[in-house]
């Protein structure tokens, strides 16, 4: 074994580029649950954006096209999601359940011919002074744009809840849709603004993996990224904060554990492979132990059909 | 007295009802109108076309002389038309602030928001804190919250749809007292209710409205309560009689039950203690969120408390889940009709079949015995005389008041010897609820222990032999029903929840 191989700074550098597809992911379903829907189909959109972005970035060689592309990709899909729930009111859990098999099977198909390719490299970004700091400039500022958006969207969703109008009323929906169809508000409306918003950042999020993350495509890469995102937006307990700890900490853990499967540690590689999994879901489920205060935070119309009935 | 609002044969039509047929009136500057009718009558859809929550199929409406139409809730806010819902639209996971910043247009920000609130609280006698999660308040203070939402806008008319039917009277008092003066400011009030005597102390107008139609109007202080309901209901009533009997021994008893709440926004029972002798009806009054649904869940066994807290004839029950407890006599009918007392997408057989498989022997071996279940159907709607094709519609189907009848007949035919009922006749029609009483009336007289949890006030007086009051999840001692008055009822309830009388314009 030889834990000196093991370069923490390093480490944090490649922590934050493995968490951004969760936390991209994780914080458009956020929204998406603030407003009161469940789409259970995260994983899909991931994907979806994923093989979007490899193939647009791949035909025009660049990768801003690609990510935009993956955005689209990704809010289309959900929009499918949206017309069926919010519009035919078929069942959230079954729908989110079928988008994510389609995206699957979907991307599959698209990617056939994609298989091996590589992507054109995504620039970092030069933040000049701030990236020349020692151990600090490698770590936190020598990565791509993609990386500092998702922490902007982060505070940007956390205000937008907190402090404008159009966040309380996406909250007022996802808390009693009834009530704000009596104000007047237009609920489904705003659940397929909200719905696109989720699609575009998973898609987004998939895009990552496939063009700055691994980079090239694989069938079936997410490998359960999306499941991820949606359970720590439950563990979360809706709150935007505590997405970023969540992704962050997942990230870490897969780093830490490749690390160690490099150094050799004396554990059967399968339980390390699963310990991110294990670590996220234990340490997000202690946090969220409080059951009164977590249920507070909860949308609580959460998945429930809105019929408007008047 | 000027016109402010006129409506002129305002018509909407549902598949299969026809809501609203050509109704007219009008309302004056100042004038506080009651609209009158049974569920069903119409009501509610005809203030919903007035404030733009529905578009009436014909007819026009005119606000202060000029055409109105809204064709959303904005629209009629922006013409001064506020609303205070009868199922409060209030979101209980946020705060007082922000739900009313939701019901406004064009709210100032929170800071200059929440002195607004205060200042508007205070000169209508309506004490309310900007900060507070709307869950926590009592039922009371949510209305107060949805007042002074629609007191901000400074509306012309003031559209109030059955808002007493969650308050003790000591804040109905209070209500009625802001309400003279917004009217003497020059507010019209459009007050909805099916409380008669209500209406006779507050209303200076009338409109009864009787399947979509208005039959008549009258000055409700010249006509007697009993003449207002024959007006509603276009028949006369007759309220339901018992002969007295008298009671017999214990046969449950309660003593220091208490129940922690399952959701965060729900009522803690508390050290609840009270014993119910066959043959006697006691009346378990309060406002709703006062730890209703926790009794009724306790008494009936969905929620297990210590085994002692609860006794029949002495031998401790308090750990026997619901079946157990069917077994030996002990039933209830929870207030939810759709989705608690029944299925809704599921026949009344098999409705019939879930409840009263284990006393009327439906079920043997794990096997269904479709046609006794289906005979206890039928029983059960010849009995109650609910009005539906057969045993074999869904629930849903039922009108409320049938459904409720059906609910209320299938335990009361198991021949309990605890019934414990919530809001039996909640949003039922006036002949419903006089049969749904009859029965219960009977039911106690063949030796029955009744337990009534209800917030209509007259009809616990009307049949309760004892009455207590549930306030904070705990329980009043329970008094003689006969010779309380209604202020001694109220001081039961709680009173006014720290409510202060509004400044009445002097």
């Amino acid at each position: 074994m030889d834990f000196g191989a093991i370069n923490p700074v390093v480490l944090f550098a490649s922590l934050m580029v493995a968490s951004t597809p969760i936390l991209l992911a994780a914080i458009g379903e956020l929204v998406v649950e603030k407003s009161g829907v469940l789409n259970l189909g995260v994983e899909g959109m991931m994907i979806t954006g994923a093989i979007c972005g490899f193939a647009i970035a791949v035909e025009t060689g660049s990768p801003t096209l690609g990510f935009i592309a993956a955005m689209a990709g990704g809010a289309a899909l959900s929009l499918v999601f949206g017309f069926l729930t919010q519009v035919l009111m078929s069942n959230q859990v079954a729908t989110g359940l079928a988008l994510t098999l389609f995206g699957l099977g979907f991307s599959a198909l698209i990617g056939q011919g994609y298989v091996g390719t590589k992507p054109p490299a995504t620039d970092r970004l030069n933040l000049g002074v701030l990236s020349d700091i020692p151990i600090l400039g490698r770590m936190l500022f020598s990565h791509d744009l993609i990386v500092y958006l998702s922490l902007a969207l982060v505070a940007t969703v956390w205000a937008f809840l907190r402090f404008t109008r159009a966040g309380l009323i996406l909250r007022a929906v996802g808390e009693n849709h009834d009530a704000a169809h009596a104000l007047g508000y237009k609920v489904v409306r705003i659940r397929l603004a909200a719905i696109a918003f989720g699609g575009a950042c998973a898609g987004l999020g998939g895009a990552y993996l496939s063009l700055v993350r691994v980079p090239q495509w694989t069938e079936g890469m997410t490998s359960g990224a999306g499941w991820i995102a949606l359970a720590i937006v439950v563990f979360a307990s809706w709150r935007a904060g505590r997405v970023l700890l969540g992704a962050y900490l997942f990230g870490g853990v897969a780093v830490l554990q490749l690390n160690l499967q490099a150094a050799g540690l004396a554990v059967p590689v399968e339980l390390l492979s699963a310990s991110p999994y294990l670590v996220t879901i234990l340490v997000l489920v202690i946090m969220s132990a409080d059951r009164g205060r977590a249920a507070l935070n909860a949308p609580a119309s959460l998945g429930r059909v809105f019929h408007a009935s008047t | 007295m000027t016109a402010l609002l006129t409506v002129e044969g305002l018509t909407k039509a549902y598949p299969g009802v026809v809501a609203n047929d050509r109704v007219s009136f009008d309302i004056a500057e100042g004038e506080v109108h009651a609209l009158l009718g049974e569920n069903g009558a119409g009501k509610s859809t005809l203030v919903k076309m007035i404030y733009g929550l529905v578009q009436p199929d014909a007819g026009q409406m005119t606000l202060r002389g000029t055409a109105y139409a809204p064709s959303e809730p904005s629209a009629a806010r922006a013409a001064g038309v506020a609303m205070v819902f009868q199922h409060f639209s209030l979101f209980d996971a946020l705060n007082v602030a922000e739900n009313i910043a939701l019901g406004m247009e064009h709210p100032p920000p929170m800071r200059r928001l929440a002195a607004r609130i205060r200042e508007v609280s205070e000169t209508y006698g309506l004490p309310l804190k900007p900060g507070r999660l709307v869950g926590d308040l009592s039922a009371g203070e949510r209305q107060r919250v949805e007042i002074i939402r629609c007191l901000l806008q400074d509306p012309k008319l003031l559209i109030m749809d059955e808002p007493t039917s969650v308050l003790t009277p000591q804040e109905v008092g209070i209500l009625f007292a802001t309400l003279r003066k917004l009217a003497a400011e020059g507010t019209a009030i459009l007050y909805i209710s099916h409380k008669l005597e209500e209406i006779r102390t507050l209303c200076d107008r009338a409109t009864i409205l009787r399947r979509g139609r208005v039959v008549d109007s009258c000055n409700p202080r010249e006509k007697s309560a009993a003449e207002l309901a024959e007006m509603m209901v276009g028949a006369k009533l007759t309220a339901p009689s018992r002969a007295g009997v008298s009671p017999g021994e214990v046969v449950l008893e309660v003593s220091e039950l208490s129940l922690p709440s399952a959701n965060p926004f729900g009522t803690s029972l508390r050290d609840i203690s009270f014993s119910v002798r066959a043959g006697e009806i006691l009346g378990v009054g309060g406002v709703a969120g006062n730890g209703q649904d926790e009794l009724l869940a306790a008494l009936s066994g969905e929620a297990p408390v210590a085994p002692g807290a609860v006794r029949l004839k002495g031998q401790p029950i308090g750990s026997l889940g619901p079946s157990p407890r069917r077994r030996i006599a002990v039933l209830a009918a929870p207030e939810e009709r759709l989705g608690h007392a029944a299925a809704p997408d599921m026949s009344l057989t098999e409705n019939a079949l879930l409840t009263a498989a284990i006393r009327e022997g439906l079920a043997a071996r794990g096997f269904l015995k479709w046609p006794a279940a289906k005979a206890f159907a039928e029983k059960v709607i010849e009995a109650f005389d609910v009005r539906t094709p057969g045993p074999g519609n869904a629930a849903r189907s039922l009108s409320g008041g049938n459904l409720q009848k059906f609910v209320i007949g299938r335990e009361v035919l198991q021949r309990p010897e605890v019934l414990v009922v919530n809001q039996p006749t909640w949003g039922v029609d006036a002949s419903a609820a006089a049969s749904i009483r009859q029965a219960l009336l009977d039911l106690a007289e063949s030796g029955t222990a009744v337990i009534v949890i209800s917030q209509d006030l007259d009809e616990l007086m009307e049949i309760s032999d004892r009455f207590a009051a549930l306030n904070e999840g705990r329980l009043s001692s329970p008094r003689p029903a006969k010779g309380l008055t209604l202020e001694e009822i109220g001081l039961m309830m709680g009173g006014a929840h720290d409510m202060e009388v509004a400044h009445v314009a002097e």
